[in-house]
């Protein structure tokens, strides 16, 4: 080892005293290239953190590219709550020289760089941090032996972080034989002499228990580890989504990839279209045979399913649509994140288009908003937008698993015969459409369509039918709305500053709040973006300033796409915006600067 | 009620309102002889579903009364894919123009025909743009005079013989709209196919294109050349028949000048359609969780993120 010994620095990592020389929370970033599996180190943290009772969440970049590029991967694991990646790193892992020069600016003075000594040579004469050089690569490739070359690194370094955190190794090892025993007994037996290898290899000071994290308070719940893709997927298919069709695109690709393999299981059938436009018309074809149907895609793709999305508000045909936003405008930043796409989900299509849009909050509320626009969607007969990002899609967090008694429900296609007085579009009443296989008692079968129509269906285009049939539309919002509760304020109930968010900056906005001090600030998150929830204007009446933060760009008159929605709404002079796009989640930092801009601390 | 005989399916049954074509429209006949196909055909009533985009004649599901959908332009085909696919018990008809399966949804042509999606298409050929008078449209010929060509078309028109034989339609027929006797017995053969069937049909419009098929219309002065098939009786006369599943035979019939032949150009009974491929896939895969509910099939898939 060419490094300094290790030693911690005396700034670093302050342990809770309380704990006894353990850790609440620490922050690790993993750089190296895309195909080194870094991706599956914090895969393996994050499920080894829902099984201790911790809390974790993770952030990770891959490049666009199909093979190599730098890749980061950072978990946050904390037996508190656990709310952001973190702003900065309390370990880097690096891989590579690029990944130590790229990176070495991320973590916090006096914090630790474990570094493969293989492949990097760090700049000694740096005391801001302590460094610790491993073979990480020539290590691996004598414990696996053969032909490994240096695949199994990663599984290496995992056995590294096992022991200079104290972490439960039992129970890893086990989550680690349930992964790889399911594909055979080599890759099993190879990922073990690393992990061992690394579990082994010795480190000096920093393994010597300083860094044990403490575990959280067991609440006898059991908790699950996985992204927000897999949890938006569980929870269409725990409202009894069976059928959907869909075109690739990144980040939303692995939510159609899964549902192509589970569908069938519970009978039904994922479709992969030709393109957008045909993806969502197959939807809507699916929605139209009575089944409650998903099509879904990131940005560009959503532009192109706009038409058709048009139609199903029209023929009011129930539909959900999840798009994983990403950079735009055009192709992009196709694996950064943000929240641009708030208009055109609400906007999107010509014509008045009212449709209900929703974005999740954090990786487990993938499941809940899922099974809320499943609802919507079925009780008002219209399609409803999930926005998701890239964030949520990729990262990883833990916690506790739904209960599935409360909240499955099996699908049911309902071909009885419709009475003499059924129409489609009852002038006073919601639609209920009979789906193709519906005998009709009036002898009269109903004709869905996309010019303006009658309450059968029929076409019009006498001018009150116009304006009755666009008022019924949207009068389904304002009912809906009306049964939404008003959001709950995290934090300082009235004073200085309301902070609203929506989507995945649930999580920074929340830990702003709490690291606020004493400072007079609240956190308000928008779950239902379209129609927004009731009773909020005697919340805002309660703050000075209303700070809207949102990953989006401020446009031309000084204001991203939600704080101009709410400043249309409610003619609110004291909503600011604080917005950005640089493709990367908010730091905590950022928020407290934007709180300090327009409300400067005494 | 299951005890009660199934009530008879007549024409009047299955007509709806009176059509908004101009008089002497071609698709009147194509619309009368789909009505006199299904009174045959006796298919139930509730699962027949009637499915078109855009353009005049694909004003097609409000004249027929049955379960239907008048969708978007070009996108009748996706629609229908999703139909069929999810309710394999349905009988699914879209009906279109030429504008609307070779141009605008002409991607959608060549998937669901690559898909080989079990469902019915009849495309009513003008060749032009009649919804928005007269411009011209992908089968118009070189020559042809439109508002968006008024010295005449420049571009080569799609030869939709050859685009569907190529793109691997499992059965492909050729009509025209003064044949009612024949488009019968090709909606018949169409609808007995299992698989992705298109019966493409020259339908005039008598307004911006009169006598565009005539050549094609005995009365007009034409002919109705009929593709005679193999009989396979071993006679001499039969070698020179067409052979339906002779893909290149198909392809050669395709090349033939104005009129064309009518009748059947190719038949694959052998592929396999996606609705049972897709079944298969999904019988496998309640085999192997053993037809469990949805509750245990996602708390095993909790299980795996624990």
């Amino acid at each position: 080892m060419s490094s300094p010994p290790p030693a911690a620095h005396p700034d670093a990592l302050t342990p809770d005293p309380a704990a006894q020389g353990s850790l609440q929370d620490v922050v690790i970033r993993l750089a190296g290239n895309s195909q080194d599996g870094i991706q599956s180190i914090g895969g393996f943290l994050a499920r080894l953190a829902g099984r201790s009772a911790q809390d974790v969440m993770t952030y990770m970049t891959i490049p666009s590219t199909i093979s190599g590029g730098a890749s980061i991967f950072q978990v946050h694991l904390g037996s508190g709550e656990v709310l952001s990646p973190g702003d900065e790193a309390d370990f880097l892992i690096a891989f590579y020289q690029h990944s130590l020069d790229n990176h070495i600016a991320s973590l916090r003075d006096g914090g630790v760089c474990i570094y493969d000594s293989d492949h990097c040579e760090p700049d000694t004469s740096d005391k801001r941090v302590t460094y610790v050089g491993v073979p990480f690569t020539s290590a691996t490739v004598e414990a696996i032996g053969g032909s490994a070359r240096d695949k199994g690194k990663n599984m290496f370094v995992l056995g590294q972080l096992v022991r200079v955190f104290h972490l439960d190794k039992q129970k890893l090892v086990e989550i680690i034989e349930r992964t790889f025993g399911r594909k055979s007994e080599d890759i099993l037996r190879n990922a073990m002499l690393a992990f061992d290898a690394g579990y082994a290899y010795e480190i000096g000071d920093v393994a010597s228990g300083q860094f044990s994290i403490q575990s959280g308070d067991d609440d006898g719940h059991d908790r699950i580890a996985t992204d927000g893709n897999q949890m938006m997927v569980s929870g269409l298919l725990a409202a009894g989504v069976r059928y959907g069709s869909g075109y690739p695109i990144t980040p939303w690709s692995t939510i159609m990839e899964t549902l192509r393999v589970e569908l069938p299981k519970y009978g039904g059938l994922f479709v992969q279209a030709e393109d957008e436009l045909a993806a969502v018309s197959m939807a809507i074809g699916m929605g139209y045979s009575g089944h409650l149907a998903v099509t879904g895609s990131s940005g560009p793709g959503l532009s192109l399913k706009m038409e058709a999305l048009g139609y199903a508000t029209m023929a009011e045909i129930p539909l959900i649509v999840i798009n994983v936003q990403r950079g735009g405008p055009s192709t992009g930043l196709p694996t950064s994140v943000e929240q641009s796409d708030l208009m055109q989900a609400i906007y999107g299509s010509h014509g008045d288009t009212p449709r209900a849009v929703l974005a999740p909050q954090d990786v487990e509320d993938c499941f809940y908003i899922a099974v809320e626009a499943c609802r919507i969607a079925k009780t008002y007969s219209m399609p409803v937008i999930i926005l998701s990002d890239q964030a949520l899609a990729t990262r990883i967090e833990a916690f506790r698993e739904p209960d599935l008694d409360e909240w499955v429900e099996e699908p049911d296609l309902d071909l009885s015969e419709r009475p003499d007085d059924y129409v489609p579009y009852p002038a006073n009443g919601l639609t209920q459409h009979a789906p193709p296989g519906t005998k009709m008692a009036g002898g009269k079968y109903p004709v869905m369509s996309g010019l303006e129509h009658d309450e059968w269906g029929h076409p019009s285009s006498n001018p009150e039918q116009h304006a009755m049939m666009n008022a019924r539309r949207r009068d389904k919002l304002v009912i809906l709305a009306d049964e939404l509760a008003t959001p709950e304020v995290h934090g300082a109930q009235e004073g200085e500053v309301l902070l609203i968010g929506w989507g995945s900056t649930y999580g920074p906005l929340r830990e702003t709040v709490n690291r606020a001090g004493d400072r007079a600030i609240g956190h308000l998150h928008l779950r239902h973006i379209h129609p927004l929830p009731p009773g909020m204007e005697d919340i805002f009446a309660k703050y000075k300033k209303i700070l809207v933060v949102e990953m989006n760009d401020r446009g031309v008159y000084g204001h991203g796409q939600l704080a101009t929605l709410l400043r249309s709404r409610y003619c609110d002079p004291k909503i600011t915006s604080l917005a950005k796009t640089d493709g990367l989640t908010f730091k905590i930092r950022e928020v407290l600067a934007g709180i300090e801009s327009i409300s400067p601390s005494a | 009620m299951a005890t009660e005989a199934p009530e008879k399916l007549t024409k009047k049954a299955i007509t709806a309102d009176h059509p908004t074509w101009c008089p002497a429209c071609g698709d009147f006949a194509v619309l009368a002889a789909f009505y006199k196909t299904l009174e045959k055909l006796q298919l139930p009533h509730e699962k027949i579903v009637t499915i078109a985009g855009i353009g005049c004649s694909s004003r097609f599901p409000y004249f027929v009364n049955s379960h239907g959908m008048h969708f978007i332009h070009g996108r009748a085909l996706p629609l229908a894919t999703g139909i069929a696919l999810s309710r394999p018990d349905l009988h699914v008809f879209v009906f279109g123009g030429d504008g609307d399966g070779f141009s605008i949804g002409g991607n959608h042509l060549d998937h669901a025909a690559r898909k080989n999606v079990n469902l019915t298409y009849v495309i009513m050929d003008n060749s032009v743009y009649g919804l928005t008078k007269k411009q011209t449209s992908p089968t118009s010929p070189i020559g042809y005079k439109s508002k968006t060509d008024p010295t005449g078309a420049i571009d080569q028109p799609v030869n939709p013989m050859r685009k569907l034989v190529a793109n691997g339609s499992t059965f492909v027929a050729r009509s025209h709209a003064a044949q009612v006797k024949h488009m019968r017995e090709m909606y018949e053969r169409a609808i007995r196919h299992n698989g992705f069937s298109v019966v493409e049909i020259l339908s005039e419009c008598v307004v911006f294109y009169p006598g565009a098929f005539d050549a094609g219309n005995p009365r007009k002065g034409g002919e109705f050349p009929i593709i005679e098939e193999k009989l396979w009786d071993g006679t001499p006369e039969d070698e020179s028949r067409h052979d339906v599943t002779d893909f290149h035979a198909a392809m050669r019939l395709a090349e033939e000048p104005s009129p064309g032949k009518f009748g059947v150009f190719f038949e694959n009974d052998e592929r396999p359609t996606k609705n049972a491929l897709e079944q298969r896939w999904i019988d496998s895969s309640r085999e192997k969780t053993g037809g469990a509910g949805a509750k245990k099939l996602l708390s095993g898939r909790f299980a795996a993120m624990k």
